[in-house]
């Protein structure tokens, strides 16, 4: 999108944002059918935070995310056909139905992959930039990781080298309140956003319910890190609303804290921006589009035990 | 083809400034690589003919380090990354194997990423500084490994490496970085990765030799040869894919084998080509395969312990009589 612009149209956001959230929900139900093999972790709740960081980018940029990346991918543009039969374990997937939930990439469209690895993507994102940056090439990379992530080392050690060399990086720590089961003030010491400030580079906190605030702050940094001016850290203040995997009870949660989160739900509030009938026709939209999905990959063949790689 | 009797660090220095001639997106980074051109020096000159672009240093961050050459090889580049010592490589292992070696599998593209690291084998550095994980590395799909026992191969195979299309860890080893060989100047000389080289021909015993230990074996082989033992010496000089064919084929007409690494013994190269051979050659085997190798015990620093640690050339000269018998 032009320069100039720091959020796309209301029906375009709230047609991304549902597609993220009715993704989710229409795999949950096929998990609980018992037709997706492995591990479901999903972002319920989060959706502003790939939404509003993606519409900064260019199909030509590239992300790394997590292994609950559902909601970049997507945001990214990953086909919706391949990212759901791979999920249902389909030859006619990404990685023709081997991999699952955790391992989707798409390179075409700047995805360089999700990752079974907490903090795995920093290191690679860190790379890309620099091989951005060595080809004179002004696309950026980003990086999503959970605050889980910024316990790691790769997190330190991304900063530091991102910082040194100036790279085209903008970090995206995506603060859902929860690493794996655990609540974030058992695991984060300090605010996340305020470490940028130790490495010399901003770092920034926005409201991860308001599409629009984390549209602006990644128009922001993406901006600079385009114009040669260096890395951003972007803390992102989210909610998982789901259990850390679908079956997960998530006794740990606190239901008020829930019902806050739910209240200021940046779906219905996206739709509330729209007039009733745009808004029900996107909801027709996807739909569709997610009931076709599910009906292609179920008609497609199932992973094929001689195309292990 | 022109030759020249460049030392081993040579061979390597030659491959990265013509391959950094010949293709622009070779890059190379890692700590000291740029300015005193490594701490030996193996990595000299490239940065003041490359310029700071494509030869940087980095902080001492070996998980990054790996990770910017997954991340540049993702997005065009033809990396090369320097961990100083295998060692190292424990603090890169996940974008080593988590990461690069998956990368295939997962996007279906190519990932032309080359981590070059060093083994210290034949120094003085002690118990972090010199051990042999060839095996651990050679045990992962979707990892080529290499390790070159001379500086010919160190250059071949290097460039060769840096042409390749997938993810290569070249090993090189302190022990030999001043040692001769003849090596081809020729900015087309490649070693091709996957091949083992028969450094000696013989008819009753095979050795298959890695690393500093195939001087020692080609020494052994010399002196069995005065004894009346006709001894082949292979080198696999890639470890992974090993080439299997060649190993089979002369150890099915000798009938024998005899494995010398650096590595301890337990669950090593060693293991698998003596694996190889029972299961390939069983019933040609005229003795037991036999293993020459390191003492399972952890690397000392003074040089007398570092030798008494592993195989020398009496060592395995008594060896090849023995099995011969």
């Amino acid at each position: 999108m032009p320069d100039d612009v720091t959020s796309p149209p209301p029906a375009d956001l709230y047609r991304r944002l549902l597609l993220c959230r009715r993704f989710e929900e229409v795999v949950a139900e096929q998990y609980r059918e018992g037709r997706v093999p492995g591990p479901l972790h999903l972002a319920l709740g989060q959706e502003a935070t790939a939404v509003g960081v993606c519409a900064a980018l260019r199909r030509t940029d590239v992300i790394t995310s997590t292994h609950r990346g559902h909601h970049h991918c997507l945001a990214k543009g990953a086909d919706v056909d391949r990212m759901m039969a791979e999920l249902l374990g389909r030859r006619t997937g990404y990685s023709a139905g081997r991999n699952g939930s955790m391992h989707i990439a798409d390179p075409d469209v700047g995805l360089l992959g999700t990752n079974g690895i907490v903090g795995g993507g920093l290191p690679i994102a860190t790379g890309a930039a620099f091989g951005l940056q060595v080809q004179g090439r002004d696309d950026v990379a980003v990086c999503f990781f959970g605050e889980g992530a910024t316990a790691t080392g790769n997190f330190g050690e991304a900063l530091n080298l991102a910082a040194l060399w100036a790279l085209p990086v903008v970090f995206v720590c995506e603060n859902n309140r929860f690493a794996e089961l655990t609540p974030s003030s058992t695991h984060v010491a300090g605010e996340v956003w305020q470490r940028a400030e130790a490495y010399g580079f901003p770092g920034v906190r926005v409201d991860g319910g308001d599409v629009h605030a984390v549209a602006a702050a990644s128009h922001e940094a993406v901006a600079r890190a385009r114009a040669g001016d260096g890395p951003t850290l972007l803390e992102v203040m989210t909610y998982r609303l789901s259990g850390h995997y679908v079956g997960d009870p998530a006794e740990y949660r606190d239901e008020a804290e829930a019902q806050a989160w739910r209240d200021r739900d940046a779906v219905v509030r996206a739709r509330a921006d729209l007039a009733e009938t745009d808004a029900a026709a996107i909801d027709d939209e996807i739909e569709t589009l997610l009931a076709g999905a599910v009906e292609r990959a179920l008609a497609a063949p199932a992973a094929d035990p001689e195309e292990l790689g | 083809m022109t030759t020249r009797p460049l030392k081993f660090w040579q061979g390597v220095n030659q491959a990265l400034h013509q391959e950094m001639e010949r293709d622009e997106k070779v890059v190379l980074v890692g700590e000291d690589v740029g300015g005193p051109g490594g701490p030996y020096g193996v990595t000299r000159n490239l940065r003041a003919t490359f310029g700071p672009n494509r030869v940087r240093d980095t902080p001492i961050s070996e998980a990054t380090i790996a990770g910017l050459g997954v991340g540049a090889a993702a997005v065009g580049l033809r990396p090369v990354v320097e961990l100083m010592f295998f060692d190292f490589c424990m603090l890169a292992m996940d974008q080593i194997v988590n990461q690069a070696a998956k990368y295939r599998y997962f996007t279906g593209r190519s990932l032309p990423l080359t981590i070059r690291t060093m083994s210290g084998s034949g120094g003085s550095y002690g118990a972090q500084h010199c051990q042999s994980f060839e095996a651990w590395f050679a045990a992962v799909p979707g990892l080529t490994v290499v390790m070159p026992s001379n500086a010919r191969d160190a250059k071949g195979l290097l460039k060769s490496a840096i042409r390749s299309d997938d993810p290569t860890l070249v090993i090189e080893t302190f022990g030999l970085l001043t040692a001769r060989r003849d090596t081809p100047v020729d900015e087309d000389f490649l070693v091709p990765l996957g091949v083992a080289e028969t450094r000696r021909t013989g008819d009753d015993v095979t050795v298959v030799a890695t690393g500093r230990m195939v001087d020692r074996a080609l020494e052994a082989a010399e002196r069995a040869a005065a004894d009346g033992v006709s001894v082949e010496v292979i080198d696999p000089r890639t470890i992974a894919p090993l080439d299997r064919a060649t190993i089979v084929g002369s150890v099915s007409r000798t009938g024998r084998l005899v494995v010398v690494q650096e590595a301890p013994a337990p669950f090593s190269v060693a293991a698998e080509v003596c694996a190889l051979a029972v299961e390939e050659c069983f019933g040609r085997l005229r003795a037991a395969p036999v293993r020459l190798c390191a003492e399972f015990a952890n690397v000392p620093t003074p040089q007398d312990l570092v030798e008494a640690r592993v195989p020398g050339v009496d060592t395995i000269h008594a060896a090849l009589l023995k099995v011969a018998e």
